[in-house]
């Protein structure tokens, strides 16, 4: 017993590598704060120019989606940080990081925002438009609030998981809370760093997933 | 244009590369394939046990789903990779990512298979025994292949989102697809083994995604 202890909950261990821990999980917020707005706009966006467009864009919009959606967002994140290099374009870990998750998650909720504004019924925007607002308000007003209530599920879950892919930024040398909890762990010889580092990524997470989990179950029940 | 072809589509280099990258893209098959059988086979398992009537395992099912539907997916990777060896446990990498990404789809499957039991109607059940069917054949018989077509569009959609996560395993050495690939370009100094890499990537899922598009919607017609 005593040994799992020294092992897994070392507070010695812990108060020297604590700082560090901080330090990470600043980061880990910052490329949360970043990433979501990027890739909710870029979705956003992509349903958009859907919805206004006619069939060809259409039909390429649904092939950039499935081609966002079909990489592992690691792949991405591997040719953005190593590949555009000997383009001469030399991104830091942290823009890369952002480049990646937000190609990625453009797709996810590219197609989310699409598949909700798809399920309003026509004649919504034909009683808007037949009230005079123009396209766009149409679009803005009327068929954007509902479609999101609808998919409020999928929007939330996704987002929960960009929050969590912003740990494979560990792996392009970002010092975020799990590379921290790494090189804590390295230097201290000991793994209670990286159990910090899943505790504290369970702490912060857990009330969204338990969010989602309710969500789900309710639009599960409503169809 | 032609820096581009030399860096990104060099066919010589990518010649060289294909039987290591072809190599590793077996293996990302094949891990792929495993976390998903692990992970729909210990979810259907949690979701038969979450409706047993014995409260104590109720809640050990729940908590295990909240585990590993709130972890990022490399935090459980790492920790099981780097911290487990102090107990004395060494699991592959092989060993790694599957156990990992397979928790990680067997909480979601168990979360989607119990709601889908739960969907069943009770009339059913009813009918069922008006049948004459015995109460312990009606399950197995009757209501599980029920929500087993009922849950197949959502599992497919999170099989699919979490087989993409193999490429995680390059941080713990797997010599998948992805890893193979950045080995070689350390090598020769081009990209282009990278650009292999996505293109088998791409080749594996996009079929999928496009099969779980259309499994989404066949399952909205009939719903």
């Amino acid at each position: 017993m005593q040994e799992l202890i020294d092992n897994f909950a070392n507070l010695d261990s812990l108060s020297e590598v604590y700082p560090l821990l901080v330090q990470g999980l600043w980061i880990t917020l910052s490329l949360a704060a970043v990433a979501l707005p990027t890739a909710l706009a870029g979705g956003l966006a992509v349903a958009l120019v859907y919805s206004f467009g006619g069939k060809v864009t259409r039909r390429l919009l649904i092939v950039l989606i499935d081609f966002l959606r079909a990489f592992p967002v690691l792949v991405l994140l591997v040719l953005v940080f190593y590949g555009l290099p000997f383009l001469g374009i030399r991104l830091g870990s942290f823009a890369a990081v952002i480049l990646a998750l937000g190609l990625n998650n453009t797709g996810y909720f590219g197609e989310i925002f699409r598949a909700g504004l798809a399920s309003i019924p026509r004649g919504q925007a034909e009683a808007a438009s037949a009230l005079g607002l123009s396209r766009f308000q149409v679009l803005v007003l009327v068929l954007l609030p509902q479609a999101v209530r609808k998919v409020i599920a999928p929007l939330v879950g996704n987002a929960l998981e960009l929050v969590k892919t912003t740990s494979i930024g560990a792996l392009v040398a970002m010092p975020e809370l799990l590379r921290s909890a790494r090189v804590a762990q390295e230097q201290t010889y000991n793994p209670t760093p990286l159990l910090a580092a899943a505790l504290i990524y369970f702490v912060l997470l857990w009330p969204f997933s338990r969010w989602v989990a309710v969500l789900e179950r309710r639009a599960l029940a409503r169809q | 244009m032609e820096r581009l072809i030399e860096h990104y589509f060099n066919a010589g280099v990518m010649a060289g590369a294909l039987p290591e990258v072809l190599r590793g893209f077996g293996i990302t098959v094949l891990v792929s394939l495993c976390i998903i059988a692990f992970g729909l086979l210990v979810g259907l398992a949690l979701a038969l046990l979450r409706c047993a009537p014995i409260r104590p395992l109720r809640w050990a099912v729940a908590a295990y789903v909240d585990v590993f539907r709130t972890l990022p997916q490399l935090v459980i990777i790492i920790v099981l990779y780097f911290a487990l060896p102090y107990l004395d446990v060494s699991l592959s990498p092989f060993a790694t990512t599957v156990l990992a990404l397979g928790c990680v789809l067997s909480a979601f499957a168990a979360d989607i298979f119990f709601a889908a039991i739960m969907a069943v109607p009770r009339g059913q059940w009813d009918a069922a025994r008006a049948l004459g069917l015995r109460t312990e054949r009606i399950f197995p018989l009757v209501v599980l292949p029920q929500a087993i077509s009922l849950a197949v569009p959502l599992l497919a959609n999170r099989a699919i989102a979490i087989a993409k996560g193999t490429a995680l395993g390059s941080a713990v050495a797997l010599p998948e697809a992805l890893s193979s690939a950045q080995s070689v370009t350390a090598i020769t100094a081009n990209p282009s083994p990278l650009t292999l890499a996505a293109a088998f990537y791409l080749a594996f899922f996009i079929p999928l995604v496009i099969l779980s598009r259309w499994l989404e919607r066949r399952a909205v017609r009939q719903g």
